[in-house]
């Protein structure tokens, strides 16, 4: 899909009280690899178009299905359509995949870190379905940043992938609310973290950072800081989406 | 402003191109560093798509659409190797 393609959406599962994941069936669609995003394009009655980009969620083993996960911006122009509004059987443009720099195969080895912020997860989810359907034992670790649990994307599977999985290890961090019993990390990510769950550097890591654009440079910067050669700390940042 | 980065990009740039661009190699005019192009600062908010060096921030190329034209400025890009 060089161009724009009409696409209907198939299913669409809420994830929190802020996101959904929108399963789309696309004619033509060549297939995607884990961390590749697609361009969305909504027309108005009056002709008017917005567009934006958004992170595919679904494992390239899933042939013929293509999943986003969308968080709700209040004052976004096409997420509170897609979240709340899009329904099974309407239909939408789609673009992609796209990207070739930010996406991992599981070809390409390990240990790979990912590192997301609120819904920065999505493409890193990607790839760790992807490692799951090929039953990949690349050593692999995911720290989540999340206000809150209720704010944790996909955290049912996540916890299964986790505890099904001994070279898989998943940290989650809370911003603001932790559940009464927590007694696991509760600040933003910082060096002193990394640290303590990343790779150590002299494993050369593969480090995939996502999220809002504070959050992205702030974790690559410390990455960097503790001895990860900075061309094996790729980023992708959703601008200054909060969380 | 905000920033992003290269992949943000990868739509129009693979508009303009024909292919996909963020893991070619650009060697930024000003400071000479090259960087992948995924990995270089975009800035969307205005007119046009700006790209500018992770290293010095400068512009390394513009992409404006005019009607049904893009209008494409690589002058602050000195070579960039498709990978």
């Amino acid at each position: 899909m060089a161009g724009w393609e009409s696409a209907t959406l198939r299913d669409k599962r809420t994830e929190t009280a802020r996101a959904a994941t929108l399963h789309f069936a696309a004619d033509g669609w060549p297939g995607h690899r884990a961390g590749q995003h697609v361009d969305v394009r909504l027309t108005a009655e009056d002709g008017y178009q917005a567009q934006r980009s958004y992170s595919i969620a679904s494992p390239p083993e899933d042939d013929g299905d293509v999943a986003l996960t969308v968080e709700r911006l209040d004052d976004g122009e096409v997420s509170p359509y897609l979240v709340d509004e899009m329904a099974p059987g309407d239909m939408c443009e789609l673009r992609g995949p796209i990207g070739g720099w930010f996406v991992w195969d599981v070809a390409d080895g390990g240990p790979l870190l990912l590192v997301g912020g609120g819904s920065g997860v999505v493409p890193l989810m990607s790839m760790l379905r992807h490692r799951a359907a090929l039953r990949s034992d690349v050593p692999a670790r995911l720290l989540l940043s999340a206000r809150s649990l209720e704010d944790v994307l996909y955290a049912d599977e996540l916890r299964t992938l986790d505890d099904g999985d001994e070279a898989l290890d998943v940290t989650l961090t809370f911003t603001r609310t932790a559940p009464p019993d927590w007694t696991g990390y509760q600040r933003r990510v910082d060096r002193a973290m990394l640290e303590d769950v990343a790779f150590a550097a002299d494993d050369r890591p593969r480090a995939y950072v996502c999220g809002p654009t504070p959050f992205v440079e702030s974790v690559a910067a410390s990455l960097v800081d503790l001895g990860h050669d900075p061309g094996l700390v790729k980023t992708e940042r959703f601008g200054a989406t909060g969380s | 402003m905000e920033r992003l980065d290269g992949n943000a990009a990868a739509g129009l740039l693979q508009e303009v191109f024909a292919r996909e661009m963020t893991t070619a190699m650009e060697t930024c005019a000003s400071c000479g560093r090259a960087s992948a192009v995924g990995a270089v600062h975009v800035y969307m908010d205005g007119p046009g798509t700006v790209l500018r060096c992770p290293t010095c921030e400068a512009v390394v190329m513009c992409i404006v659409r005019v009607r049904e034209n893009l209008h494409v400025d690589l002058s602050g890009m000195r070579r960039i190797e498709l990978r």
